[in-house]
């Protein structure tokens, strides 16, 4: 078998069709295969909720790169999860307009209603509590991110209403 | 006052669509450039205008733009226009609105500033949290194309754009503008060394502008409606509107277009309506987390670049932070360095250890462990750190910028964590 091959079928039994030809789309109009590596990362993780090694490996392969070098640009965007994450991650602005507007009580009382800290999944691996720098809503501020929504005007009433049904369901 | 930027936009309500947009006059600056306008006619007006980059820096987007090779001096290939739209100043909160309420003008904006550079691709680098305004500028993209706004021929005039949006994996430093390019291109977004500058050799080496969203919004109004126009917007020094912000315990926070020139005072009193009740003002940060702290007494200063920067801060975003009388002071900066601390991009060591050791000592002080020396540690770490030169791009002087004036005009506050031996404030939100 030759190499490009061998990459190949290494390359295929990780990651799938679909997943690389979105990133064979992105290498369109880009002029060298390292440039995908961000959104080959990001494509990857949207369908499997983050970035595995094996992952990683594959797509450092696909793309003719080293997976050290791959990994350097992994880690360092807050967005690429090189951890498993849960089904939604919450990012909570802890900049400053949030912590003027008290955002740290309001933090302790998520984490004390999910049962997490930062960087920690609940038990049912619903949500994944990460901080995130100033999320640009400072005018409604506390401010967070559950998924794809922003949830403004934080206080303890609203965690509560939010997360009641983690509360008491199946976490211990 | 006459609405410009803002003129389709009203939080809560439909966003503008193209056909909104064109009724309300959307593309005609377009139109215009198109027939009849050659893009050095349309630079020339950009300059005259006088438009400073409302990024942060203020640079005049005409002198920017007039550092891209153009034509003959141009070896053939791409040339590039990529809006930074990766709004993650602490504090800032203008470009939001900008983009998930009217897209298109941005989009006409870009087109219009593409065609002055003569670039024949642009992307719009948004932050990855944005998603509202990704889903909706990706619509508005469609439209274009479905129009002929995009693509080929634009208008029949035989230029030809590519538009892309590109939204950010997520870090603070891919707002510096070499750093963006770097992780456009697929990379860790440290900044790169200047010269050359990415006028000549930016993205895949190639010329490359790159522009805050605000002021890319200004252009079609500016192409529309003319230099001298422009410049009659502004009530100071400085030309056109700016979308000035307030956050902090004022009673109405908000973002407000107003002109350039807008007295504090009355973007504080009139538009945030003064401070919640049982608070007094101790200070602001007049243009977001890296701008010097301001107090009281600058109340009456008009928001100009160079009025701003005469205080001894920056208007930087024109997004203000204030600072209440029952906050503290030291906490807030603390909050401030760690952000800016997390964020480092590590290459350079002052920023990379620096940063954290900056840190520290203010985690310290404001836990009550802080001592006399410490605040000699800090004035040696402003000095140095603040410093331009001594850092690899402008981050960590940034960084320094509210811990200086914090120290110059809260000493006391400083002073009285460490001679207490905690926090005077404490209200559970310190440390």
């Amino acid at each position: 078998m030759s190499n490009a091959k061998m990459i190949q079928s290494d390359v295929s039994s990780v990651l799938t069709l679909k997943e690389m030809a979105e990133i064979d789309h992105e290498l369109e109009h880009i002029p060298y295969k390292a440039g995908a590596a961000i959104d080959a990362l990001k494509i990857i993780q949207a369908g499997r909720g983050w970035v595995s090694d094996e992952c990683l490996q594959a797509i450092a392969k696909y793309l003719g790169m080293s997976s050290e070098e791959l990994e350097g640009v992994a880690t360092f965007y807050n967005l690429i999860y090189r951890r498993p994450v849960g089904e939604k991650v919450i990012l909570f602005c802890d900049s400053v307009s949030c912590w003027i507007s008290g955002c740290d009580s309001v933090k302790q009382t998520l984490s004390d209603t999910l049962g997490v800290d930062y960087g920690e999944t609940t038990k049912d691996n619903r949500y994944t509590l990460l901080p995130v720098p100033c999320l640009g809503a400072c005018d409604r501020a506390p401010v967070m991110m559950v998924g794809d929504d922003l949830v403004t005007h934080l206080d303890d009433n609203k965690i509560n209403e939010l997360f009641s049904a983690s509360k008491t369901g199946d976490q211990s | 006052m006459e609405k410009v930027l803002t003129r389709n936009i009203e939080p809560g309500k439909t966003p503008t669509d193209m056909a909104a947009y064109e009724a309300n006059g959307g593309y005609q600056g377009l139109r215009k450039a198109m027939s009849g306008m050659s893009p050095q006619d349309c630079r020339e007006v950009v300059s005259a205008s006088n438009l400073r980059g409302r990024g942060g820096a203020g640079f005049p987007t005409g002198m920017k733009w007039s550092f891209v090779p153009m034509d003959d001096k141009c070896t053939p290939g791409h040339k590039y226009l990529v809006c930074n739209a990766d709004e993650m100043e602490p504090g800032a909160f203008k470009d939001r609105l900008l983009m998930e309420y009217d897209p298109h003008q941005l989009i006409e904006g870009m087109i219009l500033s593409a065609y002055c550079i003569g670039a024949d691709i642009s992307y719009i680098f948004i932050r990855g949290e944005y998603i509202v305004a990704i889903e909706r500028l990706r619509k508005a993209l469609e439209e274009c194309y479905a129009k002929g706004y995009l693509g080929e021929n634009i208008l029949g005039s035989g230029y030809k754009l590519e538009m892309y949006v590109h939204p950010s994996a997520g870090r603070y430093i891919c707002g510096e503008e070499t750093a963006l390019i770097n992780a456009l291109e697929g990379k860790r977004a440290n900044p790169r060394a200047k010269p050359p500058f990415p006028q000549v050799s930016g993205l895949w080496g190639r010329p490359t502008i790159v522009n805050n969203v605000e002021t890319l919004c200004n252009i079609p109004h500016i192409i529309d409606r003319g230099a001298e126009w422009f410049k009659s917007l502004g009530v100071g020094e400085d030309a056109g509107t700016k979308l000035f912000g307030v956050s902090g315990r004022v009673k109405n926070p908000g973002c407000w277009e107003l002109p350039m020139g807008t007295p504090i005072r009355e973007i504080l009193e009139n538009h945030a309506g003064g401070m919640q009740d049982g608070l007094q003002l101790k200070g602001f940060l007049p243009g977001g987390g890296s701008t010097d702290f301001l107090t009281k007494d600058h109340l009456d200063l008009a928001m100009d670049y160079n009025v701003i920067g005469k205080a001894g801060s920056r208007m930087g975003t024109g997004t203000m932070i204030i600072l209440d009388d029952q906050t503290c002071p030291v906490g807030m900066v603390l909050n401030l360095i760690r952000f800016f601390a997390h964020e480092s991009c590590g290459f350079c060591t002052p920023c990379r250890d620096g940063l954290p050791w900056t840190r520290q000592v203010l985690e310290d002080i404001e836990q009550g462990r802080g001592k006399v020396e410490d605040l000699d540690t800090l004035e040696y770490q402003v000095n140095y750190i603040g410093a331009i030169g001594n850092t690899h791009c402008a981050l960590a002087p940034g960084a320094m910028e509210p811990l200086q004036s914090a120290l110059k005009y809260f000493r006391e506050d400083f002073e009285r964590h460490i001679s207490g031996g905690c926090c005077p404030y404490h209200s559970g939100k310190g440390a």
